[in-house]
């Protein structure tokens, strides 16, 4: 049975897209067929982040509309087979994304896929809504910051109200708490909200701390998934979330302060 | 952490006034997540029907919802102490019958 699954978090600049590439990635190094899809219309950027922006010919809007067919705009992973690319359009019309049409292809997507990955754009407009308004399960991406917290549990109340499990009155949507751009060293001195302090305002299950880390940037860059870049502390903490969600249990690392190494201080990555 | 920096740090335990904030800021806004859209609506209709026999400020009328045990209450507070009856209608067609203003 298919999955859809909403990556979220109500604030911008938080890791979203980040987020969706590498867990979709990390779903379909185990195996799981997945299409990630960018709900971030006329601000295209999964596209960029998957390393896939020369091949875009078809969009979600031109397929809403029927301009095109699905397997015209589903864009194959060149590293992955089990992973595909769903990208948006760069239209300026935010409401292109109408519900019945996108409810359309998700079902057409269901018959296809393991999981359905949908990349939601910031904010609790439109297009956010109608991206997390047919999932199963939801990942909340927060960073351990006043802001990214409020806005955070603002999306899980809407999600609470009006996702279409909640219309319906059927078992609400799993939700999972990923705090992301974690450092540390600054939680050690005290600067930063610790990942206890995180889950105990939200209380939903921590599904993972992916620490703050170079390889990030490097990642989008280069237009790699960081998952895929199985040395960085990023990729590794991206795979351990991956893991969980599939319900396996994983220790969490990256949650105490690296003690310093002068070898990896002169020659190593971060 | 070192002892000097526990002492000495100018930033010490912003992390634990971030949290301090956040919860009394979302204790706050859960409790008016749930409240349905009609409040404002009815607070103002309140305040215009109460406005027509005595002078209130809008702030003498406040709406809750909040909840007793298993009972939701819609609690309205109208402020009246000192609230002044309204002065009979104003006759048009008369000078000197509306009320001089000061200024």
């Amino acid at each position: 049975m298919a999955k859809v699954v909403v990556i979220t978090s109500g604030k911008g600049g938080v890791g979203k897209t980040t987020t969706a590439a590498a867990f979709a990635a990390g779903l379909a190094m185990r195996g799981h067929k997945t299409v990630v899809i960018d709900f971030d219309v006329g601000l295209r950027n999964l596209d960029l982040i998957m390393g896939c922006e020369r091949r875009v010919v078809f969009d979600f809007i031109n397929v809403i509309n029927g301009d095109a067919n699905l397997n015209q705009a589903l864009i194959k992973d060149k590293r992955n087979d089990s992973l595909f690319i769903f990208p948006t359009s760069q239209t300026r019309d935010k409401n292109a994304l109408k519900r019945e049409g996108v409810e359309r292809v998700i079902e057409e997507l269901k018959q296809q896929f393991d999981y359905i990955i949908c990349d939601s754009p910031a904010g609790i407009e439109h297009g956010a809504i109608t991206a997390l308004y047919f999932a199963d399960s939801a990942i909340i991406v927060t960073n351990p910051e006043v802001s990214s917290v409020r806005d955070s549990d603002r999306i899980i109340g809407i999600l609470a109200s009006r996702s279409r499990r909640a219309e319906r009155n059927e078992s609400p949507v799993e939700v999972n708490l990923l705090l992301t751009r974690y450092d540390p060293a600054r939680v050690a001195k005290g600067e930063m909200l610790t990942v206890e302090d995180v889950g105990e305002i939200l209380s939903i299950p921590l599904l993972g701390v992916i620490p703050e880390s170079e390889s990030v940037l490097r990642a989008s860059n280069t237009g790699t998934p960081v998952a895929f870049d199985e040395d960085s502390p990023a990729g590794r903490a991206y795979l351990d979330a991956v893991a969980r969600f599939l319900g396996e249990q994983r220790e969490m690392r990256f949650v105490k302060p690296e003690r310093r190494n002068l070898f990896r201080a002169l020659f190593g990555r971060a | 952490m070192g002892l000097f920096n526990l002492l000495f740090s100018p930033h010490r335990q912003s992390a634990a006034i971030a949290k301090e904030r956040l919860k009394i800021v979302l204790a706050h806004e859960r409790a008016g997540r749930n409240a349905p859209d009609f409040l404002p609506k009815l607070q103002n209709e309140l305040i215009e029907v109460v406005g027509r026999y005595v002078q209130i400020r809008d702030d003498m009328i406040r709406v809750n919802l909040g909840k007793s045990g298993e009972t939701s209450l819609l609690e309205i507070n109208i402020e009246i102490d000192g609230a002044k009856p309204k002065p009979p209608p104003v006759r048009t067609g008369l000078a000197g019958a509306t009320p001089a203003r000061p200024g």
